[in-house]
């Protein structure tokens, strides 16, 4: 039996209301809200998120392969996934893989760790849809990853949802395309799309449901997804699935991720389904992709670490001029201060351990925790007599904590905390997703894998801190099934 | 193993210093040239009676040739020195060392910096090469984290705090207004410091030193030569220097409160010097007051008042101009300004004025104490270097 072993949904703190963009330009926007990634964030670093909550429920599972598919990637020519496998400390001997440039890498990537043989593949899908400000994708996108460890069925990594078999059908047309370097994309006469888009999918639905032998009515949870908004809906009301089957599809509230989206989708229903229950997904780029799964009884003692639920409702706006300032839309006059040098590449590599897994160094003798590793203890001077520690995943504590005004940032100010973790070790960070306001001494924080600054073309990548916010949520707006409209 | 220290066998016998200012029209070697210049004058000697040079700048140049080439000095041993912030401080150590040591009768130290060609306000490092991962915080926010810290440890509410750190700033702005040399040369209300805009924390503009060029420089004998140059030289009772390891970033034991570099620096120097009584035996203190809360955390660190008083004294205008110990009566780096590799020297100018009584009339201190202290430090809280100096005009 193979599958899906672990598998979660990441999706950015902020949100954009859409009625925001009708403010200011009197037309565009819509209903709901959408995802932003942070200024300090971009595919890789989302999927780095998304990666380390879908293999923390998963222990025992030791990766073959790290595969990332994004339509948005932070470089080309360099392989993106190699960040990934830094930052979750993976072996050399696991192999890192990008899927470029088509918003149908994510959902191929999935499709083919799951037809594959054998092996555990952890695949990464992230994606940060731009638009044009007012139009359409610049209000029904949005920013997400999602991250799915496939493998066969076995002690170490029970699968939670059995892949039955699906179907994918392809054809050549132009209904979205962008050419590199471009911020938008095109697209053409929306009908052409529509009628494309549901007789592929048609197609796909029922010749998958034939192979698998199951009938619409017996799928429980379905989702369908796509940047087409009027093939989905339209393709979602002919499956003849039960109408309590069709599964909330994140338009409302986080908008379509892109790449992202088929396995943000995935998490969401699996998040919530039971065992011994059929989930579909239905994916429309370039064609249409089915994928059909069965969970099983290990489902039950599966948990997600951070549920895609509780990161939909627990969120804060963003306004619209830092939106567009974020990405790049607009341009406000940054601080009177030099803008960052590159990061040496040389530094960089020797030092991958800590800037990458922010690992550091525990002296064995008097236990003192250096951040970053040092060789001579500052507690009793032993010399290279230390162990690695892994802090990426261990909260802390605010002791203390400024705001600089000055400082070269993206998103000025700087909110930095001086922080000490849980068991030992202190460190002054950066904090990200917080409002200066409301940090307080006290407060506790977890590290979150971002990006500092873009010189000379090379990302900074490092760890900043974020609140970790009440885990107690309200009703979720995953339950309320229905997909939503958001081109309105 | 011990620090022994060079009491009264090393004397400064010529001090010289520019005004501290924008100067957008003076080059590095414009200000280089004309304090060393009032500097040999000041000794009664020429560049050719010097026999060895040390020059502190901390990003204005590189090696010696940035001294030798402004001033032509031909085939002489002159070293460029660099140590953050103590730089100036660094370049008039090694000065009195080499002349202890025996090895140069005439020595002389220039403090030089040239920041106000970068384009940008404040200070800003040089940068290194590196895997990125370091922190990019001013300065402002590193020393913003003491207030509060300070506040809470001792229960200082944050007005009462606020108020402190205002009489501070107030003080040092009274005393540079009466300074010819001095980059801001006004008073500042109170309220003008309170009502400033925020920079970090809750420091605002008012609350930071002065970002000025400027130059200053000394030369130094042998103690028992003294006398050769001037009626008046200042004997050097202690010179001592302490780098931190740069762990209190990372110890959970450091607690914001204080420097430990410069308690320790300090403790060498009165040990050096023989000082037991800070507070009552010295005319006057020149202290690194880079920020506020600096100034209000080292009146502690170099024992002018117990822990967790300074701020009821400082209110109490213990540290005023005619207070029982004056700190800053030059204006201090908030109103004289800080051009960083001058502004150890600057400290040192400060002493020779007031002790030998050339202080301009309204800022002289009247005292019959006889010895000074200079104190320079560099980096941030938790990871910083810290200088401290006692001179003083008598002998033993």
């Amino acid at each position: 039996m193979r599958g899906i072993v672990s598998i979660a949904g990441y999706v950015p703190y902020r949100r954009l209301q859409r009625a925001a963009v009708a403010q200011l330009f009197g037309t565009g926007g819509g209903k709901g809200t959408r995802s932003v990634a942070s200024h300090d964030e971009d595919t890789t670093t989302m999927g780095v998120e998304a990666a380390r909550r879908a293999l923390r429920p998963a222990p025992g599972a030791a990766l073959d392969s790290v595969w990332f598919a994004t339509a948005s990637p932070a470089y080309l020519d360099k392989t993106n996934a190699t960040t990934i496998h830094a930052a979750l400390r993976q072996p050399a001997a696991v192999a890192a893989f990008d899927f470029g440039g088509a918003l149908r890498s994510g959902v191929g990537a999935l499709c083919s760790s799951l037809a594959a043989g054998s092996g555990t593949t952890l695949v990464v899908m992230s994606d940060m849809r731009d638009g044009l400000p007012t139009s359409v994708d610049e209000s029904a996108g949005g920013d997400g990853a999602a991250a799915i460890v496939v493998a066969d069925d076995a002690p170490g990594t029970p699968v939670i949802a059995e892949y039955l078999g699906g179907a994918s059908v392809s054809d050549e047309f132009l209904d979205r395309w962008r050419t590199a370097g471009d911020r938008r994309s095109k697209v053409w006469e929306e009908r052409f799309g529509e009628t494309r888009y549901v007789p592929l999918g048609t197609e796909a639905w029922e010749s998958a449901l034939k192979g698998v032998g199951v009938a619409p009515s017996d799928v429980d949870l379905v989702a369908v997804t796509g940047m087409h908004g009027r093939a989905v809906r339209a393709l979602t009301r002919t499956l003849g699935a039960s109408e309590g089957a069709v599964a909330d599809d994140l338009g409302t509230t986080v908008g379509q991720t892109g790449t992202a989206h088929p396995g943000l989708v995935l998490a969401s229903m699996l998040e919530r389904a039971r065992p011994g229950q059929v989930i579909a997904v239905v994916a429309l780029a370039d064609g249409a992709d089915v994928l059909v799964f069965r969970t099983t009884k290990a489902l039950a003692s599966w948990t997600a670490a951070e549920p895609v639920a509780d990161q939909v409702a627990g969120t804060a706006d963003l306004p619209y001029g830092k939106f567009l300032a974020w990405r790049g839309m607009v341009t406000p006059e940054p601080p009177r201060r030099p803008e960052p040098q590159r990061v040496s590449a040389t530094a960089a590599w020797r030092n991958e351990e800590w800037k990458f897994g922010f690992v550091g160094s525990k002296d064995r003798a008097s236990q003192a925790v250096h951040l970053p590793p040092s060789r001579i203890s500052m507690k009793g001077g032993a010399v290279d007599d230390m162990d690695p520690i892994d802090l990426a995943d261990t909260e802390a504590v605010i002791a203390t904590y400024t705001i600089d005004h000055l400082s070269h940032s993206a998103s000025p100010p700087i909110v930095f905390a001086i922080l000490d973790f849980d068991g030992g070790g202190r460190f002054p960070v950066e904090l990200t997703d917080v409002d200066p306001a409301a940090v307080d001494i006290g407060d506790r924080v977890a590290m979150t894998f971002r990006k500092l600054f873009t010189a000379d073309g090379i990302h900074d990548y490092f760890w900043k801190a974020k609140p970790v916010r009440s885990r107690e949520l309200p009703p979720s707006a995953v339950e309320t099934g229905g997909t939503g409209g958001t081109d309105g | 193993m011990a620090s022994h220290g060079i009491k009264d066998r090393v004397a400064i016998v010529g001090m010289g210093c520019t005004r501290f200012a924008e100067h957008w029209d003076k080059s590095l070697d414009d200000l280089i040239v004309e304090a060393s210049e009032d500097t040999f004058a000041s000794a009664g000697v020429t560049k050719d009676d010097v026999d060895a040079y040390w020059l502190g700048t901390a990003q204005s140049g590189m090696s010696g040739i940035t001294l030798a080439r402004p001033l032509q000095l031909e085939g002489k041993p002159v070293t460029r020195v660099e140590n953050y912030c103590t730089t100036g401080s660094e370049a008039l150590r090694a000065a009195a060392y080499a002349v202890a040591s025996g090895a140069y009768d005439v020595a002389m130290a220039v403090g030089a910096e040239k920041v106000k060609d970068s384009g940008y306000q404040g200070l800003n490092a040089v940068p290194i090469p590196n895997d990125g991962t370091a922190r990019t915080l001013t300065a402002a926010a590193m020393f913003s984290m003491v207030a509060p810290a300070y506040g809470k440890k001792y229960g200082v509410a944050e007005d009462e705090l606020t108020a402190v750190l205002a009489r501070i700033s107030w003080k040092n702005h009274q005393n540079g207004a009466r300074n010819p040399r001095a980059q801001f040369r006004k008073e500042v209300s109170t309220e003008t410091i309170c009502a400033s805009p925020r920079v970090a924390g809750r420091l605002g503009v008012f609350d930071c030193a002065g970002v000025a060029d400027g130059a200053a420089a000394a030369i130094l004998v042998r103690a028992e030569d003294a006398h050769r140059y001037t009626d008046k030289p200042l004997y050097i009772k202690a010179l001592s220097f302490s780098a931190g390891s740069g762990s209190g970033l990372i110890d959970p034991e450091y607690d914001y409160t204080w420097f430990p570099e410069c308690a320790s620096a300090a403790e060498d120097a009165y040990r050096q010097a023989g000082i037991t009584d800070p507070r009552r035996q010295l005319a006057m203190a020149e202290v690194h007051d880079c920020f506020t809360p600096t100034e209000l955390v080292l009146m502690e660190d170099l024992g002018f008042a117990e822990r967790g008083t300074a701020w009821k004294e400082v209110l109490a205008g213990t540290f005023d101009r005619d207070g029982e110990l004056p700190v800053n009566p030059d204006g201090g780096l908030k109103s004289f300004g800080h051009p960083v590799g001058a502004s150890g020297l600057r400290m040192f100018f400060e002493t020779w004025l007031q002790l030998r009584g050339e202080a301009t009339p309204e800022r002289q201190i009247d005292t019959d104490r006889t010895l000074a202290l200079t104190h320079n430090l560099g980096g941030y809280p938790g990871e910083m270097v810290s200088f401290v100096s006692v001179v003083g005009t008598e002998l033993g």
